[in-house]
């Protein structure tokens, strides 16, 4: 970059591709680098889930938010991005969750978000394929799916379109106040914005954040075999709850007539490697509630880092010990959904604009008010 | 497909050396083997027993070379297990679970040696037209002749590079076929030092020769390869260059792969070190993972003759410290120097590098151009954007073409290295987290 960049952001994941997006667009210069290329981390081994989620109000609020950004942009983005608006059913297993189904869909609808209940009957004919006895679901039609690695580059090619310059290839060794360092290079800024997902916490020590391994498998192509994103409603207590281990039903229409089945949830560190165990057990759990799965041909399995902090919710905003640096990180399994809330987010604080919705529940400082109580 | 959950509880199988391949080495291995005693159970993607290269007509005679081995394989007391392709392989605390799909059903072999003869596949460099109907491999062909496939008068033209194309050009005459040409890539001057160093075994110089007669009335060129491939909806004329000067030929048919690569996919899965794209092995066909052996192609392309010896040395040998014998040391050594010398002469050429252009099909599955992935800067990246390499053949046809394209490190192998059942991949041993040796099989008579 020929002159100064306003703002440096640290990995070009789709909620660093986020931040950078909004700010090129807010006018700033912005200089984006990433250790290895746009979308290849925790982004490209997501599902693509765009997902209202109620886990907290703050989070449904960064989730809805975010939900109305992607329906406004997706007209805009190439059509590689796959963009579906399939839809999520809750799935409900028995009477109890079918309460809990009614208790979502009234939340739902404090938000403005459209939902509603499905008899036995209406989920069998919506999904065939899943398993008789169910008790009815929540279908959610708002929600949608898309391809999270060329979303990601969809958003850089928006930010350099606004005259965002891309370094790839390109690992930053230290954040120092209002500069980054790249080697013997000294790049100083205005601000900086780490958006290293699970490995933030390798730059900015004291962030709360650790790696949350998933497993998905991907199937050959069946067009039809289901339209709607499924999700047991168990899957909230499997994300919620910090176990070591867990699997939840978990499987969505791909656009390319091909089903991806997930998930899981494991603290492990950084070991990538595909699980065995955890994954005949992420796939049981897909088989009894979707038994013809058992004869479709699985093509390939992956792992990713989920980047998890100890109250589900990211850290966005100003980060105190270090004057210009700013956090975009800590997204957990929601980070494709949130990241157009994110960006705009952290643009907003960046350039003194109201944000469109409080960013008190995000901010960093929250991780000091609570240091010591863990 | 709806309804109520059916679970496929796998059958299980205890040996002490698990084959998989069931190719001249992988034979040559399980019979070795077996002779010996130990309990051997072969596996094969193929419906008989004799890998791409001995392949024959379900229920035909096996072909004079191959019959030998076949009768033995089948009084050796192993157990060959056909149509079956493996999933995963776990390393145990005794040994390995292999986890492979037979006939639509999981199957858990437990194994404490695994002797890896998965062969090779042919090298596709992609040009404009090769994925027209009427474009085929060589060795494609060779197995479609073998199934029964008529080529009576049609016009064929063979062009690659590599000695398969003789067996191949002679099948071809044999079956009727109007063979117009054979055109070898390799360079004039080095095919013929490496016809007259075949004198160092006489016995290759030998079946060229044989090969040779069988087709006399076709010309035969070196230095001559396809630039392009042409028709509408099916082949109907290809391109040819020697480099100076370009021509057509009407053909109904191209036979076409630029020699043979080493599958080193369940090698890889393993952790087996790859050397030059070949798995690599000590002098007793040793990997370096403990209990893992290795023969045939996979560790090298070198033909059939040393994949029986390389199979003798490792069924001679697992599982114990006997040494290999020394003939076999020997006789092995021959052939691998003449095997290293046809590497050499039959490399792809160069300008084979230029023949994509920017709307050539390089992947058919996801169907990919060589434009859309030619920027990036690795194969990960190439796939996450484009999906190149990720289709149903998880990218056994397109990686290699790009890896000697644009010189691209293969991507890491994981679960399922074959594309498997969800119920075979979710297979689980009931009630058994880590059975020990020795364990009787549960099979019954399906797979004898």
């Amino acid at each position: 970059m020929s002159q100064r960049p306003d703002a440096v952001v640290i990995g070009a994941g789709i909620v660093g591709a986020s931040c950078a997006e909004a700010l090129a667009r807010a006018g700033r210069r912005v200089l984006i680098l990433d250790s290895s290329f746009a979308g290849g981390g925790t982004t490209a081994a997501g599902m693509g889930h765009l997902v209202a989620m109620d886990d907290s109000p703050a989070q449904l609020a960064l989730t809805a938010y975010s939900g109305k950004l992607w329906t406004e942009l997706v007209p805009d983005l190439p059509g590689n991005i796959e963009y579906e608006p399939c839809g999520t059913l809750w799935v409900a297993e028995d009477e109890e969750q079918l309460v809990a189904v009614r208790e979502k869909q009234r939340t739902y609808a404090e938000f403005g978000i459209e939902a509603e209940t499905l008899s036995p009957t209406q989920l069998a004919e919506a999904e065939p394929h899943l398993r008789p006895g169910l008790s009815g679901a929540l279908r959610v039609p708002g929600d949608g799916v898309i391809y999270p690695p060329n979303a990601a580059l969809a958003l850089v090619q928006r930010a350099i379109a606004n005259g965002a310059q891309l370094r790839e290839g390109t690992r930053v060794d230290a954040i120092g106040p209002r500069e980054v360092l790249v080697g013997r290079e000294r790049i100083s800024c205005d601000c900086v914005i780490n958006a290293c997902g699970a490995e933030a916490a390798q730059l900015t020590t004291g962030l709360p954040i650790v790696p949350r391994k998933g497993h998905l498998v991907i199937t050959d192509r069946y067009p039809g075999f289901c339209h709607h994103q499924l999700v047991e409603l168990g899957y909230l207590t499997s994300a919620h709850t910090m176990n070591a281990e867990s699997v939840a039903f978990n499987v969505q229409p791909r656009a390319t007539g091909q089903l991806l089945i997930g998930s899981s949830r494991e603290l492990v560190g950084w070991d990538g490697t595909v699980n065995r165990a955890i994954v005949r057990r992420m796939l049981d759990r897909a088989l009894d509630f979707m038994p013809g799965l058992a004869l479709t041909s699985a093509i390939r399995t992956w792992t990713g880092f989920r980047p998890a902090t100890p109250d589900k919710l990211p850290l966005i905003g100003a980060w105190e010990d270090t004057p210009g640096l700013w956090i975009a990180a800590g997204h957990e399994g929601l980070g494709i959904t949130t990241s157009l809330g994110t960006g705009q987010l952290i643009a907003d604080l960046i350039v003194g604009a109201t944000p469109a919705i409080d960013p008190a529940p995000f901010a960093p400082a929250r991780v000091h008010a609570t240091a010591g109580v863990s | 497909m709806t309804g109520l959950r059916v679970d496929f509880y796998p059958e299980i199988v205890a040996a002490d050396v698990a084959v998989i391949g069931a190719g001249p080495g992988g034979i040559a291995a399980a019979v070795s083997a077996a002779e010996r005693g130990l309990r051997v159970v072969v596996m094969d993607r193929g419906l008989e027993p004799g890998g791409q290269i001995w392949r024959h007509k379900a229920g035909a005679a096996a072909t004079p070379e191959a019959q030998p081995w076949i009768t033995r394989l089948a009084a050796s007391g192993a157990r060959t297990i056909n149509g079956t392709s493996v999933v995963d392989v776990r390393p145990d605390a005794d040994g390995f679970e292999i986890i492979a799909e037979s006939a639509s059903r999981p199957l858990h072999i437990w194994a404490a040696d695994i002797i890896l003869a998965t062969g090779a596949r042919e090298l596709f460099i992609p040009f404009d037209g090769w994925t027209l109907p009427g474009v085929m491999g060589i060795g494609g062909t060779q197995a479609l002749i073998k199934s029964g496939a008529s080529f009576a008068g049609k016009r064929v033209v063979i062009a690659g590079s590599g000695p398969l194309m003789l067996p191949v050009a002679a099948s071809l005459a044999d079956a009727g076929a109007n063979l117009l040409l054979v055109a070898e890539q390799a360079r004039r001057a080095a095919v013929a030092q490496f016809a007259t160093g075949l004198w160092r075994t006489p016995s290759l110089l030998l079946q060229a020769a044989k090969y040779r007669v069988r087709f006399l009335t076709s010309s035969y060129t070196t230095g001559t390869w396809v630039t392009a491939a042409h028709g509408v909806d099916r082949l109907e004329s290809i391109t040819l260059t020697d480099g100076r000067r370009t021509w057509r030929h009407d053909v109904d048919v191209l036979c076409t792969g630029y020699g043979l690569i080493p599958n080193v996919e369940i090698a890889r899965l393993i952790g087996c070190e790859i050397r030059e794209g070949a798995i690599a092995v000590d002098n007793r066909q040793r990997t370096n993972v403990d209990h893992v052996l290795a023969v045939g192609e996979a560790t090298g392309i070198g033909g059939a003759p040393l994949s029986l010896i390389e199979g003798a040395i490792a069924g001679s040998t697992v599982g114990s410290v006997e040494a290999p014998s020394g003939h076999l040391l020997r006789r092995r050594a021959a052939l691998v120097g003449a095997a290293g010398r046809m590497l050499d002469v039959f490399a792809p050429r160069e300008e084979l590098r230029s023949l994509p252009h920017a709307d050539t099909i390089v992947c058919r599955c996801e169907d990919v151009s060589f434009g859309a992935v030619q920027g990036a800067a690795c194969a990960r990246q190439a796939k996450l954007y484009t999906r190149v390499g990720m289709g149903p053949c998880q990218g056994r046809t397109c990686m290699p073409a790009l890896d000697f394209l644009l010189a691209w490190q293969a991507d890491s192998v994981r679960p399922p290295v074959e594309p498997a059942l969800v119920s075979v991949l979710s297979s689980e041993v009931a009630g058994e987290a880590t059975p020990s040796f020795p364990l009787t099989s549960s099979v019954g008579e399906a797979y004898q």
